[in-house]
């Protein structure tokens, strides 16, 4: 089950970075097709003017890349019916090997994005709007489940577990050696093999320090270096991460997506929209660094992405909610008793509340009073009423139901579980959590250092 | 004390230690091969280029020469530059501050460099810098010389060690792996100034457990220092030297015919290191240069995927148990009773799942036999087919 929006026309970034320098840009490859990787190179990393002639290349390749998606837009419903917005139909989506690699481009798209178009170090104005999209791909790299901004190892690791540990796990190279090794050769030893530089060049942004001294060193330290030659090894260095790269895409694609991805993936557009606007409104560049009351808030939208990310995995993936059944958190029982008819009528006005017994041979760590909710039924409720056990390796739980079950005071056929089904119960909810109520910027307490003098333009 | 390490080295100079090699002995505490060849001062990437698994430790040289090119920059004009730095970060009074350069680095002049060193913080009150010195330390009955980038004093009269690292602190933050390594090598200089101060007659607290570290500041080669609290790193390191003492008591023990010496041939070389029991776990990869051999010398054993996998499955030892207990082939011992009952609860449950889907295409040989993942046999692949 594949969790993650794999785009048909991902733009793939490998970046190198040069040895030492802060960020330095080396090479990188780019492209949206297997078959045209695009090299973009820098002749000599320690020139300015040469860094930022290979910023406005890839901001050439980037932000046109980014802006085919500001086309066809469809209205989204708010406010309940009230409003309507626009959301574009699809979005861009971005690909490295690493997490390194994510770094990289943040690093990168601090050092780009607040450089100025004019004055004594002017640059063209692509520069710093390359550094404001890669500003918004770091970014929402940091969001669970986003799949805006992907990086292959993570992917991949997130899919296929290796006997190999997670350090080595982090080679691109070795990592899929493991989980698709070419004919003859078991996993471990295509993992084993790929573990030589010489064979698999690293997967950047790091260069593999016998190639930086033995050949790059070479090329570059002399006043006007070969271009031609720097271009080939760099060619060379790259291109085998560049098919990995693809082919990680093409064992992802042949994975079904699970029925929660599209939902995401909505959330990711939504992202994409409003920084288009942001942008289209002569917006800011994102801020060096936080303020307490807008880190607080983002902390706070990552903490609710993180744990909707993870139920949506559960509720998506037996796989994956199989973990939760070994910990107690979820069980799969049968259901032995139920009456679908019963009112609790204790309250003003009588009230539809079904309860059924589910009997189950697994572990339950759940107490009374504990709300449990079925993968199956997701707008339902369980409330847990008592929880007995049968003999050594059985358990009756008794629930009590609300939701789901339609207004009146019977419920529509099938919306409560019928005797002999069997029904997996957890504690995890899909339920909407509310965002954060935190006080605006310039009411920020004194705590947290008080409302923040307005932000001065860097260079 | 260590003539039976001096023994295990055959007849190869010791290697030299330094701060990073030092830094490097806190890390896998728990590993006596390599508490013993590195007190013996054994050439281990000799040794593991011998015996066929060579490690890959290189260092480009662009980043050697950039970090040399910001240090020359900083010292250039008698450290003008790094004493304005120092002087924002230390409360250094930028007039009136001696500069003592003790020397360049060359391995004839050690002795004297550190008889200076020690004059000179002898008799030394007042600001003062002190580049290039020298001072020692004692690793396993080995007197190990050590080179700090600096030493500043303090109007009050304290020492502070100044470590300078050429990686950059992009608005406040740098890399925290970079950061935490500069961190314990600044924590072995001020451990072995203030045995040094201890052996003249002052109070060993003269020396500040803050270092101040000195980077270059976002994309430019401008230096920005911060101050380093190290006292976490001082105690781990002072358990680790500790421990390397009793580390020639260990080699004593060792049969006489057990050598390092890299000469010998690698049938020899396997043999003697077997003599040593390892500890080898994933992050050894990036810290010792045996790191190769003893990986595939710990094959099929729970602790080569990393503590999370170990801790997972319950800390049984090799992958074959968990196997086994997970089948129920295997009885489990009473402490393992508890790991060998959620480990069939596992693979029950994993049964039982990949039972409900198609055998879907699977790559040839996806499917190790080794489990991983968090929660073992359940987790072999994790998402569905």
């Amino acid at each position: 089950m594949r969790h993650l929006h794999v785009h048909p026309s991902p733009l793939v970034i490998i970046p190198l970075a040069m040895a030492g320098e802060a960020n330095t840009p080396l090479a990188a490859m780019v492209g949206t097709t297997a078959g045209e990787p695009r090299l973009l190179t820098v002749a000599q990393p320690r020139n300015r003017d040469h860094r930022f002639a290979f910023a406005a290349e890839l901001a050439d390749v980037l932000v046109r890349y980014v802006d085919g998606f500001a086309g066809a837009a469809e209205p989204i419903a708010v406010d309940r019916g009230r409003d309507v917005r626009y959301r574009f139909t699809d979005a861009p989506q971005l690909w490295v090997p690493n997490t390194g690699g994510v770094d990289f481009l943040r690093l990168f798209g601090r050092s780009t994005r607040f450089r100025g178009t004019e004055g004594e170090y002017a640059v063209p104005p692509s520069v710093p709007l390359l550094g404001r999209w890669l500003t918004f791909f770091a970014n929402s790299a940091e969001v669970p489940g986003s799949s805006l901004l992907l990086n292959a190892v993570q992917a991949l690791g997130l899919h296929w577990a290796t006997g190999q540990s997670s350090a080595e796990d982090a080679q691109l190279a070795a990592l899929l050696g493991w989980i698709s090794p070419p004919p003859g050769r078991t996993g471990a030893e295509a993992a084993l093999a790929a573990e030589d530089p010489a064979v698999s060049p690293p997967a950047g942004p790091a260069t593999d320090p016998s190639f930086d001294n033995h050949v790059l060193a070479p090329l570059i330290s002399s006043a006007s270096p070969d271009v031609a030659a720097l271009t080939e090894v760099l060619h060379a260095q790259l291109l085998p991460t560049w098919e990995l790269m693809w082919r990680a895409l093409d064992l992802l694609r042949g994975l079904p997506a699970g029925s929660r991805v599209a939902g995401r993936w909505d959330g990711d557009r939504d992202a994409y929209s409003g920084f288009v606007q942001h942008l289209a409104d002569g917006g800011p560049p994102q801020p060096r660094r936080d303020g307490a009351v807008a880190a607080a808030a983002r902390l706070h939208r990552l903490e609710n992405a993180a744990t909707r990310y993870a139920v949506q995995r559960a509720f998506d993936d037996p796989l994956v909610m199989a973990e939760y059944r070994l910990s107690g958190a979820a069980f799969v029982g049968q259901v032995t008793l139920a009456k679908a008819d019963r009112i609790d009528d204790s309250g003003k006005r009588p009230v539809l509340r079904p309860r059924i017994m589910v009997v189950t041979p697994e572990p339950v760590r759940v107490e009374k009073g504990a709300a449990l909710t079925s993968p199956a039924r997701p707008g339902q409720k369980a409330l847990v009423v008592s929880v007995t056990a049968v003999d050594d390796a059985r358990t009756e739980v008794l629930l009590e139901l609300s939701g789901g079950m339609g207004r009146k005071l019977v419920a529509e056929p099938g919306s409560v579980p019928e005797v002999g089904e069997r029904l997996l119960l957890t504690t995890l909810s899909e339920a909407y959590r509310p965002g954060g109520a935190f006080p605006d910027r310039d009411q920020t307490p004194w705590t947290h250092g008080g409302p923040p003098a307005s932000e001065p333009d860097g260079a | 004390m260590s003539g039976a390490l001096d023994r295990l080295r055959g007849g190869a100079p010791p290697k030299r230690h330094n701060a990073r090699t030092i830094a490097a002995l806190t890390s896998n505490p728990g590993c006596t091969r390599r508490a013993v060849l590195d007190a013996a001062g054994a050439d281990k990437p000799k040794i593991a280029q011998q015996i066929g698994f060579p490690g890959n430790f290189g260092q480009s040289r662009f980043a050697l020469a950039r970090g040399n090119g910001f240090e020359a920059m900083l010292k250039a004009d008698d450290c003008a530059l790094l004493l304005t730095v120092l002087g924002d970060c230390l409360r250094l009074e930028p007039t009136g501050v001696s500069y003592d350069d003790l020397g360049d680095d060359a391995d004839d002049t050690l002795a004297a460099r550190h008889a200076r060193t020690r004059r000179l913080l002898a008799g030394a009150a007042g600001a003062a810098l002190i580049d290039h010195p020298l001072l020692t330390l004692d690793v396993a009955g080995q007197r190990v010389f050590l080179e700090p980038d600096l030493i500043a004093f303090q109007v009050e009269g304290r020492l502070h060690v100044v470590e300078i690292k050429s990686f950059a602190i992009v608005d406040g933050q740098a890399d925290s792996a970079k950061v935490s390594a500069a961190a314990v090598q600044a924590a072995v200089y001020v451990l072995a100034l203030r045995r040094l101060l201890e052996e003249l007659g002052h109070d060993p607290e003269l020396v500040s457990h803050d270092v101040v570290l000195v980077c270059t500041e976002n994309f430019s080669l401008n230096p920005a220092a911060v101050v380093l609290d190290v006292r976490k790193q001082l105690a781990t390191l002072k358990r680790q030297l500790t421990r390397l003492a009793s580390v020639s008591a260990l080699a004593a023990a060792l049969p006489a015919s057990v050598s390092f010496d890299p000469a010998l041939p690698p049938a020899d070389l396997i043999a003697a290191l077997s003599e040593i029991e390892a500890s080898y776990a994933p992050e050894c990869l990036s810290t010792c240069e045996l790191a190769f051999y003893c990986r595939h010398e710990a094959a099929g054993s729970t602790a080569a995927l990393g503590r999370p996998v170990q801790d997972a499955l319950g800390g049984i030892g090799a992958v074959d148990e968990v196997l086994a207990l997970a089948a129920g082939t295997r009885t489990p011992t009473a402490e393992q009773a508890e790991a060998a009952e959620l480990l069939r609860a596992a693979a029950r449950l994993r049964a039982e799942l990949m039972s409900n889907f198609p055998p879907g295409p699977r790559p040839e040989g996806s499917g190790p036999s080794i489990p991983a993942g968090r929660c073992g046999p359940g987790h072999v692949e994790k998402g569905s087919p």
